[in-house]
């Protein structure tokens, strides 16, 4: 949106009397969008925004998500916002299994249907179809001396998998409202009804072992993050976050292949991983005005007790024209596995001579073929066009190239992002 | 003041910090980073053309970011950082 002299003196005069909100008041991942509301801070109007996610992944998942947001500030600077997610996928995910030289044959969650994977190729579970609905709620109160309290909810159910996560904030301004400290916590409760029930961990897949019909585990977020005017034309942004996960954090539909003395698949085994998670991430961003164009950056530095470390950095350019704009995107991500991820189990003679068994050398108490929690690479390629249309009506094209390597097979992955996006002032 | 024994005020003045706040049992992880802030950073409320621009919003594009969150999160083994970690999905 290109804001005429006019607008501009409006904003400074509002930024004087103190009534525009500060930038980055909310840290958490689900709360709305405060654009526009700079220039729209007393508006009575609701914020509209609509958008379509096209995700193909070649040869597994498709999703298709229609998503709806609305959201409105009031004069005294409150803010209320809902969203609305369906998320529908179909196609097939890889089960954990190692590829093999001869055919594979896995029978479904459910055990009422089977499925064989040929040879020489990635073992993929194309039983797997979901749909997801979920939905949530963001308020922000009145600001009074610089400080906001927010809170917020959020519900989602899938047919294994219902979640249930609130969160509550606090911002302080400090220094003419150039740096804002933002405290935020999350509890999010999940409750999983594995198709099938939940394996037994560990057990063998050919002994179809179940352990129980439900499960479930409690995620905390906590984060305290600093966001700073630096000068005119920058602003940046710096949080610390800490998260903990208890429970059942094991995938009810992985399995890790047992292969014998000659490499080929005897057997598998129920994934095992551990019942709690504990991860730090350090979090950077910057946003610097040019002449008329925007770049943004982002780093982000991920550590957990999985003995997962990862690296994400985030790149984006607007190049900004009179009513539309372009936008490149780059994104590169690695990371390192897991300290109970393996690409296959080995069996080895008891004694010489003896019965094959799995060897306890590298059967650890946990164990995941997960090739998420391997050695992982990952770039994303992409570019955002949005044209202004009248009224602050803004329709945006999103179209990415997402694409995954590993030391495995299942690593390798390419995916194309398409979204659409709609937004506008009701 | 603690303050003035880890910024002297002679040399890096708390420009805008109202001093309610130096001092306040606040955490010490929060002390660090807003204290450096206070210092010479920032811009007067007539200055803030650019930063008013809603292309300018630290956490704008939050729908493309939550599509983004979302494929990630199901597809690495790493979440949150600019806002909470939680998925709400099973992601298989």
């Amino acid at each position: 949106m290109q804001l005429d002299k006019k607008q501009l003196l409006a904003l400074a005069t509002a930024s004087l009397l103190g009534s525009a909100p500060a930038h980055g008041e909310n840290t958490q991942g689900e709360a709305l969008n405060r654009q526009d509301d700079n220039a729209q801070a007393a508006t009575s109007k609701w914020r509209m925004e609509t958008g379509l996610l096209y995700y193909d992944e070649k040869e597994r998942v498709t999703a298709v998500e229609p998503v709806f947001a609305a959201s409105k500030t009031w004069a005294d600077g409150s803010r209320l916002s809902f969203k609305a997610v369906l998320d529908s996928l179909t196609g097939a995910s890889h089960n954990g299994a190692s590829v093999a030289d001869t055919p594979q044959t896995f029978s479904g969650p459910s055990g009422k249907s089977s499925y064989t994977v040929p040879a020489g190729e990635v073992p993929l579970d194309d039983t797997f179809k979901d749909t997801r609905g979920a939905f949530s709620v963001q308020w922000s109160g009145v600001p009074e001396d610089g400080r906001t309290w927010s809170a917020g909810g959020n519900v989602s159910a899938e047919y294994d998998f219902k979640s249930l996560t609130v969160n509550g904030g606090f911002s302080q301004e400090f220094n003419k409202k150039n740096t804002t400290l933002n405290l935020g916590v999350s509890v999010e409760r999940d409750w999983i009804n594995p198709v099938g029930d939940s394996p037994e961990p560990l057990s063998l897949y050919s002994d179809q072992l179940k352990a129980a019909a439900s499960e479930d585990k409690i995620v905390t977020d906590l984060m305290v993050g600093v966001t700073q005017v630096i000068n005119r034309s920058t602003i940046m942004q710096f949080n610390l976050g800490y998260s903990r996960a208890s429970g059942y954090l094991t995938d009810p539909y992985k399995v890790v292949s047992v292969l014998g003395l000659a490499g080929q698949p005897l057997d598998y085994l129920y994934e095992n991983r551990p019942d709690s998670r504990s991860k730090m991430t350090v979090y950077w961003q910057a946003r610097h005005h040019l002449e008329e164009d925007i770049v943004d950056v982002s780093y982000r530095y991920l550590s957990d007790d999985w003995g997962i470390r990862s690296h994400t950095l985030d790149f984006h350019y607007r190049w900004q024209a009179e009513n539309f704009y372009i936008q490149p995107h780059l994104r590169f991500y690695r990371q390192s596995a897991a300290d109970f991820y393996r690409v296959n189990l080995d069996v080895a003679p008891l004694t010489p001579g003896g019965p094959l068994v799995i060897d306890p050398a590298t059967l650890p108490a946990e164990v995941s073929a997960d090739y998420r929690l391997a050695d992982l690479d990952t770039r994303t390629v992409g570019v955002k066009f949005g044209m202004t249309l009248a009224e602050e009506t803004e329709l945006s094209f999103r179209l990415e190239y997402y694409q995954q390597s590993g030391d495995t097979k299942p690593a390798d992955l390419d995916a194309t992002i398409f979204q659409v996006g709609y937004s506008f002032w009701f | 003041m603690p303050s003035s024994i880890l910024l002297p005020p002679s040399k890096f003045p708390l420009r805008g910090c109202p001093k309610s706040l130096v001092g306040r049992g606040l955490l010490l992880a929060a002390m660090i980073m807003v204290l450096p802030a206070c210092s010479n950073l920032g811009v007067e409320p007539w200055e803030r053309d650019l930063l008013a621009r809603p292309a300018m919003e630290i956490r704008g594009d939050s729908l493309d970011s939550a599509f983004d969150d979302h494929i990630y999160f199901s597809k690495e083994a790493s979440s949150g950082g600019a806002g909470f970690s939680g998925g709400g999905c099973g992601c298989n």
